[in-house]
């Protein structure tokens, strides 16, 4: 079958964020070519963020992606007031903190239980596996909406908030809203370390990336909203200099910037967090992390459903810290005047860095803009495993090695909006 | 409508469909933590692959089209799923008038093109993102970035009910006043585009303590002139009053033509 030359086309991946395609060729039994395909139509933000005032950044390019809104906020912001040279800390920051943590429990919620379960399961989607197991999707289904309960009671909209602003909060919730809001976190938390014990009992193809990891790293904390910028390597900068590692270039087949770090292929995302930060997660989650079996590292992009869930734990447990400290800030933000220059922002989104510079006008009007997704970092990676997926496959028929790519891809949990919605599977054999 | 679908099943099949959109709208279907489950015992889930990885051929009782139209291919896709739709629903401010990417419309789209890619000529894109009912007959348009989730419920309730949706044409401040908030107008000067803009989120952003600023699209007949000599007012120059109608709903005719017609008077 391998020497037959043979095109294959396969529709829909689906159970991811966006709109792609993948291309394989294969001839004479080697893998000749993998590309991952981006065809979600371009919406142009960094074009048309020049002209508009500092201020709209957040509330716009969170319009970038539906699924991880706060992120594309939060990078917003710090790279505003990095231009403008206002630190917000204290309690504005611990709310920021809180909002996020909103964010991965609900977007990790989402991957883990409706798009990567399925896979290890062997269900096309949640709801034909709630069929034989009703009580661990009644569980994810809680844990996201608990995720959901903290972006409405702090940002005001699960999808797209709206209290957020440059500087801090319209308005800062009442103390009396958060403690009822950390009634319905200890029962998540519960639900999160069940989700760990859950998704360890997967069986986990081997496979280990030797690509180099870049995360977030901040003294004292898991990093999530701020931190430097390091690497599995060795490196450590922050956000200003990312600009000098990191390099995005356009590729024929993709819509999406493909990036490299000092000219090498960089995985961002759990993996990487977890590898870079893993000292640094709360007890509870360091507890069920070793008790799923997970190291101080993990490269197997399998077992990033493990990660995610470990993950869950920190952000609740995270969360429900932050409640007991809680003091509402008054006022509930800082004033931000325009200043001439150039910021940089980079936090961690549910599936990897993400990093915004604009240059502004004396009058804050933004000159330039520049946004690096963490999918654009990410699919050279995947284009890489899948390539090592394809070889160790090639004498499998045609649906079960789609199947495989396809799982291999859903691993990273791209999103494509911040690129579409499915991936239309080429495989051609010569 | 009927509650039984037509299109072949015992129960009716939905079909959700994604075009130039951040995916929040599907994405609030799956929001629905407490009804998810529920809802999918009442419909059969034909076509939604960000759900699913399953996908049965139409035709469809019931699609939910998020996104909108900006390359050629996908002028061909619509008109498809139109043939294949009983019901067509769009959900958000990208399917109903275009989403913020219509501000290339307002642009120079090919200059867009090179200030992102360096080699634009692998870009498939069309000089102008539409909403879908430029292209085919819509039944229903629920507004929003993103949509509200008691909205879709509602809209999907009322489909299986074979009755019609309870969706006000209203103005936010109806919402605003039934909530019993200050009017952040007139009470706190803050610029605020609630009484242009089309009500379903339940005043959300007054509540937040900021002004509306319009992702649920300008309302039927919606006196934004008025509007603007209060905002101007309240501090806002002619540019930024410019600036918030031209934001999620951009292409939208009701917020459209009153900047037309401000950049006219401006015209020598």
């Amino acid at each position: 079958m391998t020497h037959r030359s043979r095109q294959l086309q396969v529709s829909a991946l689906a159970r991811v964020e966006g709109e792609g395609a993948l291309r394989v060729v294969v001839e004479d039994g080697q893998v000749r070519d993998v590309q991952l395909r981006i065809y979600e139509p371009p919406r142009f933000f960094e074009a048309f963020l020049r002209g508009r005032q500092y201020t709209e950044a957040t509330d716009i390019t969170s319009r970038i992606c539906g699924i991880c809104p706060v992120a594309y906020q939060s990078s917003a912001w710090q790279a505003m007031e990095d231009a403008c040279g206002v630190s917000v800390g204290g309690q504005i920051a611990a709310l920021r903190r809180l909002l996020y943590c909103g964010e991965w429990i609900s977007s990790h919620a989402l991957h883990i239980y409706l798009l990567h379960a399925p896979d290890f399961l062997g269900y096309p989607d949640v709801v034909a596996m709630a069929r034989d197991h009703r009580a661990a999707v009644e569980r994810g289904l809680r844990l996201k909406k608990a995720g959901n309960a903290i972006l409405e009671t702090v940002g005001g909209r699960a999808i797209h908030p709206v209290s957020t602003r440059l500087g801090g909060f319209y308005r800062a919730p009442a103390a009396a809203s958060l403690t009822a809001l950390a009634e319905q976190l200890w029962p998540a938390l519960d639900d999160a370390l069940a989700t760990v014990a859950w998704v360890s009992g997967f069986e986990f193809p081997e496979l280990e990336l030797d690509h180099d990891l870049l995360a977030l790293r901040e003294p004292g904390c898991y990093a999530i909203e701020r931190g430097q910028v390091a690497s599995a390597s060795g490196l450590e900068f922050p956000a200003r200099e990312l600009g000098q590692h990191v390099t995005e270039h356009q590729v024929p087949h993709s819509t999406a910037l493909q990036a490299t770090l000092d000219g090498r292929c960089y995985l961002t995302g759990p993996l990487a967090r977890y590898t870079i930060s893993s000292g640094q997660l709360s007890p509870a989650a360091r507890e069920a992390a070793a008790a799923a079996g997970l190291g101080p590292a993990c490269r197997n992009p399998f077992r990033s459903i493990v990660v995610r869930a470990v993950e869950v734990v920190y952000a609740v447990s995270e969360a429900l810290r932050i409640i007991a400290g809680y003091d509402p800030p008054d006022p509930s933000f800082a004033e931000v005047p325009p200043v001439a220059g150039t910021g940089h922002g980079v936090s961690e989104a549910p599936r990897g860095l993400l990093y915004h510079r604009y240059r502004l006008d004396p009058a804050g009007r933004i000159e330039s803009a520049v946004i690096v997704p963490p999918t654009s970092q990410n699919q050279a990676a995947i284009e890489a495993d899948l390539r090592e997926v394809v070889a160790a496959g090639l004498d499998l028929a045609d649906d079960e090695l789609t199947a495989r790519c396809e799982r291999a891809i859903r691993n990273y949990d791209p999103c494509i909006s911040c690129a579409a919605h499915f991936l239309d599977l080429r495989i051609e054999r010569r | 409508m009927t509650r039984t679908g037509e299109s072949g099943g015992e129960r009716p099949a939905l079909a959700v469909w994604k075009f130039a959109s951040c995916d929040g709208c599907q994405l609030t279907l799956l929001d629905c933590e407490d009804e998810l489950l529920a809802l999918a015992s009442e419909v059969r889930i034909a076509l939604f692959l960000e759900a699913s990885s399953e996908v049965r051929p139409g035709p469809y009782d019931l699609s939910l089209v998020e996104g909108s139209i900006t390359t050629a291919g996908d002028e061909q896709r619509i008109r498809e799923i139109r043939r294949q739709s009983r019901y067509l629903v769009t959900i958000g401010a990208c399917a109903t008038s275009g989403g913020i990417q219509a501000l290339r419309n307002f642009g120079d789209s090919g200059e867009f093109r090179s200030a992102v890619y360096a080699s634009p000529q692998y870009i498939d894109s069309l000089a102008t993102s539409t909403a879908i009912s430029a292209h085919v007959a819509v039944d229903l348009e629920l507004r929003g970035c993103p949509i509200d989730k008691r909205q879709l419920i509602e809209v999907i309730t009322a489909f299986l009910a074979g009755r019609k949706p309870d969706i006000p044409d209203t103005s936010v401040c109806t919402e605003c006043k039934r909530r019993g908030l200050t009017c952040v107008l007139v009470a706190g000067g803050t610029p605020c585009l609630g009484p242009v803009t089309h009500a379903g989120c339940g005043a959300l952003c007054p509540a937040a303590g900021r002004g509306c600023y319009g992702c649920f699209g300008p309302m039927t007949g919606a006196n934004v002139p008025a509007l603007t000599g209060q905002l101007q007012a309240c501090g806002m120059s002619r540019r930024t009053v410019d600036l918030v109608l031209s934001t999620f709903n951009v292409a939208a005719e009701g917020f459209a033509r009153p900047r037309r017609e401000a950049a006219g008077d401006d015209a020598p």
